[in-house]
């Protein structure tokens, strides 16, 4: 089906650069300007993928993007679980953030844990006229009446916050005094500010640090007995589990895991990160801001990491155990032994069904090269990728370590180029969001959602390959694609005329 | 309907706006004109001289205490004063916080919904110090006045947000039909007063509408919460505040399209009339301890 398989690297890349021109020739002259500097084909040996990124969505297109709020309230400080996560300002935001992304955590909601709950100030006129502060600490007062095991609060800033000037900061002082030192956080994240969900994650690390960190005395000995090898996940939301299947791989290999970023995560771990020995960071867009100050202040080196994939997952593990003695870095040997046989079973009997399948990708600031690999293990190939809300060292990142020569880049895609790619490219399967998934689905090509994992994985660590590739064979290979017809292609069928 | 004028007063802070309209707008209705006054300022005290109160609930206010503004009749916040003028105040925050912007939308869009236009000559806007957002030009957007009078001195900053309010009506004059009526000069004893005050309205290509003479009775007459018509209507200040009435009442649909000048023509200004020296570059930002070494 694809062109890829028949092409040589030559003619791929002048289809890819034809392809972007004529993408780019329905836009208006100066919207077309703007735009071609997102769109690119990897040039092998460069040092990025050659395009602009972490610049303003063109008003009129429709981008995939989210804004500051979602960065923060649903992506970072969301999945806390034992912290109270106040959606501040007019209620829809709040709504249509309702239990943030899809992640999994242990406790019992409503009691100990608040994850898939939702609190807003549902902000009325009279809040924007006379400002929200009394009804954010009445809110706070009623949080503690109700939810009295709650380990802390933050207050996720909606847009009329910033424009009203509500003083967040205050009320969350004056309320934490109220309440003996109760860690109350509050974050700016308008969604006004910044160009997407990015500037958010920024803002919510930032928070992290003023508001957590900067409240504990760097010099007071831990609250728990300490090792060696203790060292935080940082950046992974476990999106149907992906830190506890990333988890138990670390301390299989004799670490000790003391914290998780955010995912089943707790107030109490994000304190006790500052003793880690290493912190090892999944997502590096929206966590890298917190590890870096986390080295510069406390002196600990951060490492990313990468467990899609086999081949990934032992780079990896190795290059984790590098920070350690050799009982660790022999306990990582262990580890990639003991799933080895799991491994050549999970490819010995997907590869076959998806050997030469092209992918192409669009998702946020982590995935559109971190699971290339995986798709590598199981003999596919990622023709086309690109992120929502990357930054130059994510496309640094992807160009040196992850895609062909020749693959399409496509930055902050808009609905129109994408669909344009995928009709002209004909991949075997889309990697994307919701929003995109019916539309190919529509238009035939195979599609699995690349940010919640279509309601199933875990798709890191060993356990989590076995996953991805089985739904990425259920996605290519459903017979459902060779029954859809395309209407105008049916053989008529003789319709009975009523009995006379 | 048709015949309902909207007018609105700005001008900068303490520039006595709201001693001027109450003033004009009591001698309008001694012309037997039904009017109804918004007040537009969160300090609630464009009503007071009509009332003789010390400041009336406002529309805000009686909002938050029944929950929103939906749960308001209009009986609640319009109160009758001086010759059955009909008075209502926006209100709004206390200083520091919330939209005071967004308070006066809430409550001209709350008037308009529940007839408050109706039946009446007049309604006018008295709107606080400068247009300094979205919320504040309300008023002269889109069929709210039509005619926008600012009072100003012959003080520095008085002209300073006279041509800063000239500004935000020209923003809004080709889209809707707002024009400024003209300028009225409140004396403050300033030099060359009237014709600085002139001089500005001629720039703006507008024209002095009244000038209004300092006198003590205004102030005799606030002290008691009535307007100086009210107070001592035989008084020479009342006459002065007839006049302004009539001429505005003359003035309907004669309002202009501002041309606010920049800030170098409106010190330029005051250089030709002698207020301000010719500044000596040298000197700019010299503490009067350095000017002396020198």
């Amino acid at each position: 089906m694809s062109l890829a398989k028949t092409e040589g690297v030559g003619e791929v890349k002048a289809r890819n650069k034809e392809l972007i021109e004529e993408v780019l020739k329905v836009y208006p002259a100066k919207a077309a300007k703007r735009r071609a500097k997102h769109l690119n084909v990897h040039e092998e040996g460069k040092s990025d993928c050659g395009v602009k990124s972490n610049l303003k969505s063109i008003p009129g297109v429709m981008t995939i993007r989210g804004c500051a709020y979602a960065g923060s309230k649903g992506v970072v400080w969301g999945p806390i679980k034992d912290m109270i996560h106040i959606s501040h300002g007019p209620v829809g935001c709040g709504q249509y953030s309702w239990a943030a992304r899809r992640n999994y955590y242990i406790g019992t909601t409503g009691i100990d844990t608040f994850v898939t709950m939702q609190f807003t100030s549902d902000f009325q006129e009279k809040d924007i006229v006379f400002g929200g502060d009394k009804k954010l600490a009445k809110i706070m007062d009623e949080i503690q009446d109700l939810f009295p095991l709650n380990n802390g609060i933050t207050v996720q800033s909606e847009c009329p916050i910033g424009l009203i000037g509500d003083d967040i900061e205050a009320v969350s002082k004056q309320k934490s005094k109220q309440y003996e030192g109760k860690t109350i956080v509050p974050v700016r994240c308008e969604g006004f500010r910044g160009v997407s969900q990015s500037l958010g994650h920024h803002i919510a690390n930032d928070a992290v640090r003023d508001w957590v960190f900067d409240k504990i005395d760097p010099d007071a000995p831990a609250r728990f007995e300490e090792t060696p090898y203790d060292v935080a996940i940082i950046g992974d939301y476990n999106i149907g589990g992906d830190a506890w299947s990333s988890r138990i791989l670390l301390e299989e290999m004799g670490l000790r895991v003391i914290a998780q970023w955010s995912g089943d995560g707790t107030l109490a771990e994000l304190e006790a990160t500052p003793k880690a020995k290493l912190n090892v960071l999944h997502c590096y867009r929206s966590m890298n801001y917190i590890s870096r100050h986390m080295e510069e202040k406390y002196g600990i080196p951060w490492c990313e990491y990468n467990f899609f994939g086999p081949s990934k997952i032992a780079e990896s593990l190795r290059k984790i155990a590098s920070f350690f003695d050799d009982k660790i870095k022999e306990g990582a040997e262990r580890v990639i032994a003991k799933y080895q046989p799991l491994m050549d079973a999970v490819i010995a009997r997907y590869r076959p069904r998806l050997e030469g399948k092209t992918v192409m990708l669009f998702v946020g600031g982590l995935r559109p090269r971190h699971v290339i690999g995986a798709y590598e293990d199981l003999g596919m190939e990622v023709v086309g990728t690109g992120y929502e809300f990357g930054h130059n060292d994510d496309y640094q990142r992807t160009a040196q370590h992850y895609v062909k020569d020749g693959t399409l880049i496509y930055d902050d895609v808009t609905g129109y180029e994408f669909e344009k790619f995928v009709e002209k490219i004909q991949p075997d399967l889309v990697g994307s969001g919701i929003k995109e998934k019916y539309v190919f689905q529509k238009m035939g090509v195979p599609f699995r959602q690349m940010h919640s994992w279509d309601y199933s994985g875990p798709y890191h660590g060993y356990d989590g390959f076995a996953i991805f590739a089985r739904d990425m064979d259920m996605a290519i290979n459903s017979p459902i694609w060779k029954m859809a017809q395309t209407p105008w292609k049916r053989k008529p069928v003789p319709t009975m005329i009523a009995a006379e | 309907m048709s015949s309902l004028r909207q007018i609105a007063f700005y001008g900068k802070g303490g520039i006595g706006k709201s001693t001027t309209s109450q003033n004009t707008l009591a001698a309008l209705a001694d012309l037997d004109q039904r009017i109804m006054i918004v007040g537009c300022d969160p300090k609630a005290d464009s009503t007071r001289l009509m009332l003789h109160a010390k400041a009336q609930d406002t529309i805000l206010s009686l909002a938050a205490e029944a929950g929103s503004v939906e749960d308001l009749e209009l009986e609640d916040v319009l109160k009758i004063g001086y010759k059955d003028i009909k008075c209502v105040e926006s209100g709004g925050p206390e200083p520091g916080v919330g939209c005071a912007g967004r308070g006066v939308i809430t409550s001209i869009n709350f008037l308009e919904e529940n007839g408050a236009y109706d039946d009446l000559d007049y309604v006018s806007y008295d709107v606080l110090g400068d247009v300094v957002c979205g919320g504040f030009a309300m008023p002269i957007r889109e069929n709210k006045a039509q005619e926008i009078y600012i009072v100003m001195s012959g003080e520095m900053m008085a002209m300073y947000a006279a041509n800063n309010i000239s500004k935000g009506i020209l923003k809004y004059a080709n889209s809707g039909g707002v024009r400024l009526g003209g300028l009225i000069c409140n004396e403050r004893q300033t030099d060359k007063e009237l014709e600085l005050a002139e001089n500005l309205a001629k720039k703006l290509g507008t024209e002095l509408t009244y000038f209004i003479p300092r006198d003590n009775i205004v102030q005799h007459a606030e002290l008691r919460r009535m307007t100086v018509i009210e107070y001592a209507p035989d008084s020479q200040q009342a006459d002065h505040y007839r006049n302004l009435a009539k001429k505005i009442h003359g003035n309907a649909g004669k309002g202009i399209i501002p041309t606010p000048i920049t800030m170098d023509e409106l010190e330029d200004m005051l250089m030709e009339h002698g207020i301000l020296k010719t500044i000596d570059e040298t000197q700019v930002g010299k503490t009067a301890a350095e000017l002396e070494i020198a």
